[in-house]
């Protein structure tokens, strides 16, 4: 038997040879293991982030060939620009005033379906269908809900006789009006995942802690504030760092509903990047407008290392 | 004494249910109205004073035979199935072998570096897509798909092997030990015994992978300018419109039948991409 096993294992390691050395040492194998990945991820998301910092400060169009150094010139007059000032006011009001709407609605979602009740198993696919269809195409379908004619909101609204029939709002059209559609879609799109992420938390708090309450004699608002949010904290800033960096960064709402009209009322800056790098074929500047996102991002960046280093301590 | 709780009850029933349906409304409106819209006929759209709830007109599959027969949709179905299908065989080349060693071969290291992969997720395409036009470019892949095959891994890689790392933790390890026992090496074992028995983490790797490609609308754009190499998600917004003429019969089947079906598959598996945002804040 001992024979048998020891043939074996002789065998075994002829045939691995030295490349069995290799594939047995963790210290060798991790490395061997993660580096591919790793390798792939300096290549095209490391690179391409030095490139745009460079590029920033370069001179570099679509069609040129050569790259001249100049400085904060670019940063300088995009930031002059009015169109720049209204799209880092307009990102600020989006992805703020969405996450704040999103996060208190989640909340009260997530409380509602901590509950058991029959067909929550589709009420749940319904609810996420906004995050897990394609964004682009889930706006189209508000484009159409929204559009200027034949809007369905208001059709109903004339039918309950609150407006007329020759003063239909343009919900696109017009730029409060547009940015709140734009808000309203950006919602619509965040909140299944903010609500999944709490409601997560809120089924990991142990039933004892509820009891407990309970037989202290906390009454439901109480309770709800001062033991059940306390506890799903750190989860709800996960949910929405989520959300911030999304609302932040996305153009595609905004490409698709209004391209950033009326006269630039909802352009943001990654929108603003886009129209300026891609479509204006001016890569230096539409780098440097896009650059402008990173302070932010490395800010939700260092919040998120604490919370992970924090639960790793405990 | 009795009446006032069960009134209070029904109150609380009441209001649940009434929190419950109106989210559930504002949520689901676009997709309904996505299906409505895809049977209804051009001349029952276009009248104002018809009410648009209720088909005024009888039916009509006219509209999914013009998207079908005299658009490109099927075509960009298929280079999004084609994209997806080599992009979930990228991640899971490189996002399996990285999971499995942060789980068990890289010790303190592998965590921040687990960490810092993690973090690459957060970094948006609209930060990056700017300089990957010019390298796309250099690259000759301008309007190709094979562009979006080089790009896209490196928004699933990173989320990926978070996943799997999470998900190989949870196997013991002494299947692995009682592997090697008998005569694999360790990467024998990982291939042999761990890949076979994380059937379930491996497709969820490939539903998440699958739904980012379907979603991602930024690189596509980009890249890309010729109508036949378009995916779902940039062609339908671009091409199914024309100046300003909007055929939204066909449009909104177009959004209805690439939203769908995935987000039906995505909802058996949405308990662990929630695990994986958590990223540990539950235990």
């Amino acid at each position: 038997m001992a024979t048998l096993e020891g043939d074996a294992r002789a065998a075994a390691g002829a045939r691995a040879g030295r490349l069995g050395f290799l594939l047995d040492r963790p210290e060798w194998l991790g490395p061997l293991m993660i580096g591919p990945a790793v390798l792939y991820i300096v290549l095209v998301v490391g690179l391409p982030f030095f490139l745009a910092l460079y590029y920033s400060v370069s001179d570099i169009t679509m069609g040129s060939r050569t790259l001249g150094f100049v400085g904060l010139k670019n940063f300088v007059s995009v930031v002059s620009t009015t169109k720049f000032q209204t799209s880092l006011k307009n990102t600020f009001v989006f992805a703020v005033v969405s996450q704040v709407l999103v996060m208190v609605f989640a909340n009260v979602l997530a409380l509602a379906l901590l509950k058991d009740f029959r067909g929550k198993w589709l009420i749940r696919l319904l609810i996420l269908l906004p995050w897990v269809a394609p964004i682009s195409l889930g706006t189209i379908g508000w484009l159409w809900i929204l559009d200027s004619i034949y809007s369905v909101i208001n059709w109903t609204l004339q039918a309950l006789g609150l407006i007329s029939p020759d003063n239909w709002p343009m919900w696109l059209g017009i730029p409060h009006l547009a940015m709140g559609s734009v808000i309203t879609v950006h919602v619509w799109r965040l909140l299944p995942l903010a609500t999944v992420i709490i409601l997560a938390g809120l089924t990991s708090i142990p039933q004892d802690i509820h009891d407990a309450a309970a037989v202290d004699g906390a009454g439901f608002w109480r309770h709800l504030f001062q033991v059940t949010l306390p506890l799903v904290r750190p989860i709800m800033l996960v949910a929405a760092l989520f959300g911030l960096v999304f609302a932040f960064t996305d153009m595609i709402i905004i490409f698709v509903l209004t391209r950033g009209g009326p006269y630039d009322t909802t352009q943001v800056l990654a929108s603003l990047a886009f129209f300026t790098g891609i479509q204006g074929g001016d890569l230096a500047e539409g780098a440097a407008v896009a650059l402008f996102l990173f302070p932010l991002l490395l800010a939700v960046a260092v919040v998120f290392l604490r919370i992970a280093r924090r639960t790793e301590v405990t | 004494m009795a009446v006032p709780g069960a009134l209070k009850r029904l109150a609380a029933g009441g209001t649940h249910f009434g929190i419950v349906a109106a989210f559930t409304i504002f949520s689901a409106f676009p997709f309904y109205w996505m299906l409505i819209t895809t049977f209804k006929r051009t001349s029952d759209l276009m009248n104002r004073t018809h009410n648009p709830f209720i088909y005024n007109e009888p039916p009509t599959l006219e509209h999914l035979r013009v998207l079908f027969a005299e658009t490109l949709y099927a075509r960009w179905l298929g280079n999004t199935l084609l994209v997806g299908l080599i992009v979930v065989a990228v991640t899971l080349v490189l996002a399996l072998p990285a999971g499995y060693a942060l789980a068990r071969l890289t010790g303190r290291w592998g965590e921040q570096l687990g960490i810092g992969i993690f973090l690459t997720y957060l970094i948006p395409p609209t930060l990056l897509f700017i300089p990957m036009s010019r390298v796309i470019g250099d690259l000759g892949l301008q309007d190709s798909l094979w562009s979006l095959v080089v790009v896209y891994p490196s928004f699933t890689v990173p989320f990926c092997t978070w996943l799997l790392m999470g998900f190989f933790k949870a196997i013991p390890r002494d299947l692995e030990e009682a592997a090697m026992i008998d005569g694999h090496s360790r990467f024998g074992a990982f291939v042999k015994v761990v890949i076979p028995i994380s059937v379930s983490g491996i497709l969820t790797v490939v539903i998440f992978s699958f739904t980012l490609v379907m979603q991602e609308f930024v690189y596509a754009l980009t890249f890309i300018s010729t109508a036949s190499q378009f995916t779902v998600s940039v062609g339908v917004p671009t091409f199914l419109v024309h100046g300003d003429v909007y055929f939204w019969g066909s449009l909104m089947a177009g959004c209805f039948i690439a939203s769908v079906p995935i987000a039906i598959l995505y909802n058996f598996f949405v308990d662990r991409f929630i695990a994986g945002f958590t990223v540990g804040a539950i235990k």
